[in-house]
């Protein structure tokens, strides 16, 4: 009997601590005057970050109205997974009719799907989903790689500091995201293409065998980090067992 | 009354007679008894691990999962770390591969890293309660233990303990420890690192001693209540100095400042007519590769090694700007700033350029009246008491020793020392972290200032302090990854003083010293050959089109060029590399051709190298029109046979190139020496 009362009262203590938890997370939406129709993303999806960390630029949306145009005042909050944290949850949306959050991932890595909500004139719930991708060790290691071997060919997007070189090459890279055409390839075909070079496997010479210079560990985190951002999303193989 | 004899009869009837005595006393020592092996059988962890076999059970690998599965409580024992670590009886599955799609906690597979669990256990890195076998107990920090699992964003900080370098694959521990040197953190405060050296600040805070030289006292007035304003990458935080005390810091400032001889003479020559000419004489020296400008998008366009100069002209007075750029050596003679050999025409001309680059808001609101002796005294009290000489030199005011509270062992302070604020987790990273956003949140008299790090760089710097910590001090030395400290290498005589007064280390490293904008020139004398680097110095020209960032010209003398030259060729050798094994000309045409066939289709490295311009296109390595005009033949070959063994961390794969294949690429690649207009530019 004490024991189920002892049950009880920590049942009862922990849906109040709970409780208590959700109302200091979760504040109540500031009052909004405004509402709008759509909730599109301005800026900051697809984003790739360490585990646990900021991602570089904040998730920026933009809720609009029946025409298309941005309406300022309208209420948007953000949630995510467990692990994730925002800041600021919630709000309204600018002079612009955008609001931003800073988003920090949680501890798996993985995807972590980011969700916008904004309610219509008519109280119902609007919402967008953004997806963020968050790296482990092995797969840090590789977007670093990838920034010093990889990144200057395999990704057509040029800035000041660095220069693309993928339009000057008449076979045309990969680009890791590139998920359609690299998820069909196996962890081994794309080990053998990075230390063998292109030609080794009838593809463009263009592509210079690496194998003599990364190691074979960071060979595995090079694949592991393209695995991570392939669009659409990498499905590792089940085990394959041998059969009779 | 009733309740006296209730308890009479109650006590009669377990202890009436001898018998029932015994029987009670029996079955309360059973019970009593029984009550350890029920704590156990209930316990947490059996719970765990009951879950994991029912988890298992359905699926395709359960035999092997079984097999793997020891019942009862795990432990990594590794007595010479002092880890005694139980995580592993309720993280059944840490080791297992095949559960990489499983997300639920306890049971998640270990991401993969370089190190064996078996060798370091888990409290290493990810700090807790290596012994508890509760999750509450493991997990957070309660009266008996006082170290929390360490969050995610935070786990880098683990890998610093042995790893006292820059690391590959810790981005966040590598910028962290980046930004306590550079931004001056360790200017105030003392860290003692664990092989005994002291950190040391990598950024060089102007002295004060002659600042009337350079600027006004309504300018130091304005930095002083907040630098962002003159410059938004001023390096330098905000006191939140209110404006009596900036009066009289920047009236004492001015009253202790000693005149410099030579560093305030204006010229009489006259600036070029043409009134873009100050901007081309900037663009051409390329005073964007050290120093930024806010463009009028409001983007800064240039480097960060010497300050930004969007609002100079709000900021240093004329005579001294002529006389800096003429040399700036004089009045500082440790300067990063190159000795542009600038004629005093040009000097007048760039002076002026740079002067009206100036914010007209800057100073309109600032009206000072001429400085008291009192001011003056509570000037040098304010500057003493916030420790302005920790980081500037100030004439007469000595360096404050232990400024600040000394941060070595940090990362392991006991949350029972810490002075939280309001609101703030009582966790030791939160503490860190909230003390750098907010330096004065737990007491308005502190004098920590007040920095503007974004969300991240915080992160990174919590990072970095938390992996200042007691394990890092008691670790067994084999274990430590030590790294390569800047050396002091100087170059000496007379091309040694000629490269200290252009430079040369603002931006090269050569021998493990200076800067990393630009090539190391470690072996220059064994790669290039000496006609070439007579014509460059003349004028540099880039040899990768695709940079902003590109060496100046300092019009430089013959006999300098001549100096500079005989230098780098004799003492800048490498080891591996005899410059005369190979001769520079007389490759057979059959050689030549062989090597040009090899060069477009079997290692294509047209894909990265332009040899035809009109053909090549890629951009990566630099262009090979006149490399033949350039490089020693050995350089080229022991280049292709490996690079990275010439250049560590090149782009250029190694190819394994065999020595024929090396030599014909040698021989075409030598062949390459410009067509003779190009020479003649």
């Amino acid at each position: 009997m004490t024991r189920y009362l002892l049950l009880l009262g920590f049942i009862s203590a922990g849906l109040l601590s709970t409780g208590c938890a959700r109302k200091t997370l979760s504040e109540p939406a500031p009052k909004a005057g405004a509402y709008g129709s759509a909730l599109v993303e301005s800026s900051g999806g697809k984003q790739v970050a360490a585990v646990g960390t900021i991602l570089p630029q904040p998730v920026v949306v933009q809720v609009n109205d029946q025409q298309g145009n941005a309406v300022p005042g309208a209420p948007v909050a953000f949630s995510g997974p467990a692990g994730v944290t925002l800041d600021p949850v919630s709000g309204v949306t600018d002079s612009s009719g955008q609001f931003a959050t800073n988003v920090s991932l949680g501890e798996m890595a993985g995807r972590y799907q980011i969700t916008a909500k904004t309610v219509n004139k008519a109280q119902k719930r609007v919402e967008l989903k953004l997806e963020e991708i968050a790296l482990g060790y092995q797969q840090v290691l590789g977007w670093q790689l990838n920034d010093q071997y990889c990144d200057r060919c395999h990704n057509s997007e040029s800035t000041p500091e660095r220069v693309s070189n993928y339009d000057n090459l008449e076979v045309k890279p990969h680009p890791f995201g590139e998920g359609g055409t690299l998820n069909k390839m196996g962890d081994s075909e794309l080990t053998a293409i990075i230390n063998h070079g292109g030609p080794a496997l009838n593809k463009s010479p263009l592509m210079p065998p690496y194998g003599y210079t990364l190691s074979k560990t960071e060979i595995q985190a090079l694949i592991s980090y393209i695995r991570a951002i392939s669009d659409p999303p990498y499905k590792t193989p089940g085990l394959v067992y041998a059969k009779n | 009354m009733g309740l006296t004899s209730k308890f009479v009869s109650f006590w009669q009837q377990l202890f009436g007679d001898s018998v029932r005595a015994f029987g009670t006393v029996s079955l309360v020592l059973l019970i009593s008894l029984a009550i350890a092996p029920a704590k156990n059988h209930f316990s947490e962890w059996r719970h765990y691990q009951k879950q994991y076999l029912k988890m298992i059970r359905g699926r395709g690998e359960a035999v092997t999962l079984q097999r793997h599965f020891q019942g009862d409580i795990q432990q990594v024992w590794l007595p010479e770390l002092g880890v005694v670590d139980r995580c592993t009886t309720c993280h059944v599955g840490l080791k297992e591969a095949s559960l990489v799609d499983v997300s639920t906690q306890p049971f998640r597979k270990h991401p993969v890293i370089p190190h064996s669990l078996d060798q370091f256990g888990c409290v290493m890195c990810h700090r807790g309660q290596g012994p508890a076998t509760t999750v509450q107990e493991a997990h957070r920090s309660t009266l008996a233990w006082e170290q929390p699992v360490l969050p995610a964003k935070y786990i880098e900080s683990s890998c610093g303990q042995c790893h006292r370098w820059e690391l590959t694959g810790t981005p966040t521990l590598n910028e962290g420890r980046h930004l306590l040197t550079a931004n001056g953190c360790v200017h105030c405060h003392t860290v003692k690192l664990p092989d005994g050296t002291t950190m040391k600040a990598t950024d060089d805070p102007p002295s004060l001693s002659h600042i009337a030289d350079k600027t006004s006292r309504e300018w130091i007035f304005a930095w002083l209540k907040d630098p962002k304003a003159y410059a938004a990458t001023a390096t330098m935080p905000n006191f939140k100095f209110n404006d009596d005390e900036a009066r009289d810091i920047s009236a004492f400032l001015i009253a202790n400042s000693t005149p410099v001889t030579g560093d305030t003479v204006g010229l009489n020559a006259k600036a070029a007519p043409d009134p873009s000419a100050g901007a081309s004489l900037y663009g051409e020296s390329f005073c964007a590769s050290c120093h930024a400008v806010q463009n009028t998008a409001g983007n800064l366009v240039g480097g960060n090694v010497g300050p930004e100069l969007t609002r100079v002209g709000s900021k240093v007075k004329p005579t001294w700007l002529q006389a800096w750029l003429r040399n700036p050596d004089t009045y500082d003679p440790e300067t990063a700033m190159p000795h542009y050999r600038f004629n005093d025409q040009q000097v007048v001309t760039l002076a002026g350029f740079l002067q009206a680059k100036s914010d007209s808001d800057l100073l309109a609101n600032v009206h000072l009246d001429p400085s008291t002796p009192e001011q003056i005294a509570h000037g040098k009290h304010l500057v003493t008491d916030y420790g302005c000489a920790s980081c500037h030199e100030i004439s007469g005011i000595k360096k404050p020793e232990n400024f600040a509270p000394d941060l070595s062992r940090i990362g392991s302070k006991a949350v029972n020392q810490l002075i939280f604020s309001q609101g703030m987790p009582h966790t030791l990273p939160d503490y860190i972290a909230g003390k750098i956003r907010d330096p004065r949140a737990s007491s308005p008299g502190l004098k920590m200032p007040q920095y503007t790090f974004s969300p991240a760089q915080i992160d990174s710097l919590t990072t970095a302090l938390l992996s200042l910590n007691e394990r890092s001090h008691s670790l067994p030395p084999a274990l430590t990854v030590a790294g390569t400290p800047d050396s002091n290498y100087q170059p000496a005589g007379k091309a040694g003083k000629l490269m200290r007064d252009l430079a040369c280390f603002s931006c090269h490293r050569i021998n493990g010293h200076g800067g990393d904008m630009a090539p190391d020139l470690s072996w220059e004398g064994s790669s290039v050959q000496r006609q070439w680097l007579i014509d460059f110095l003349k004028n540099p020209n880039t040899l990768r089109p695709a940079l902003i960032r590109r060496m100046p010209r300092f019009n430089l003398t013959d006999a300098e060029i001549n100096e500079l030259t005989d230098y780098i060729m004799t003492v800048y050798q490498s080891p591996a590399v005899d410059r005369d094994s190979m001769p520079l000309t007389g490759f057979s045409p059959t050689q030549v051709e062989q090597g040009r066939q090899l060069f477009y289709s079997k290692y294509a490295c047209q894909s990265c190298h332009i040899v035809d311009p009109k053909n090549d296109k890629g951009y990566i390595g630099p262009t090979l029109t006149q490399v033949g005009s350039r490089l020693s033949s050995a350089w080229v070959y022991h280049w292709m046979k490996n690079p990275q063994a010439l250049r560590p961390g090149t782009t250029d794969p190694n190819r394994n190139m065999s020595d024929d294949d090396a030599r014909a690429l040698t021989a075409f690649l030598m062949n390459q020496k410009g067509s003779a207009e190009a020479k003649k530019k």
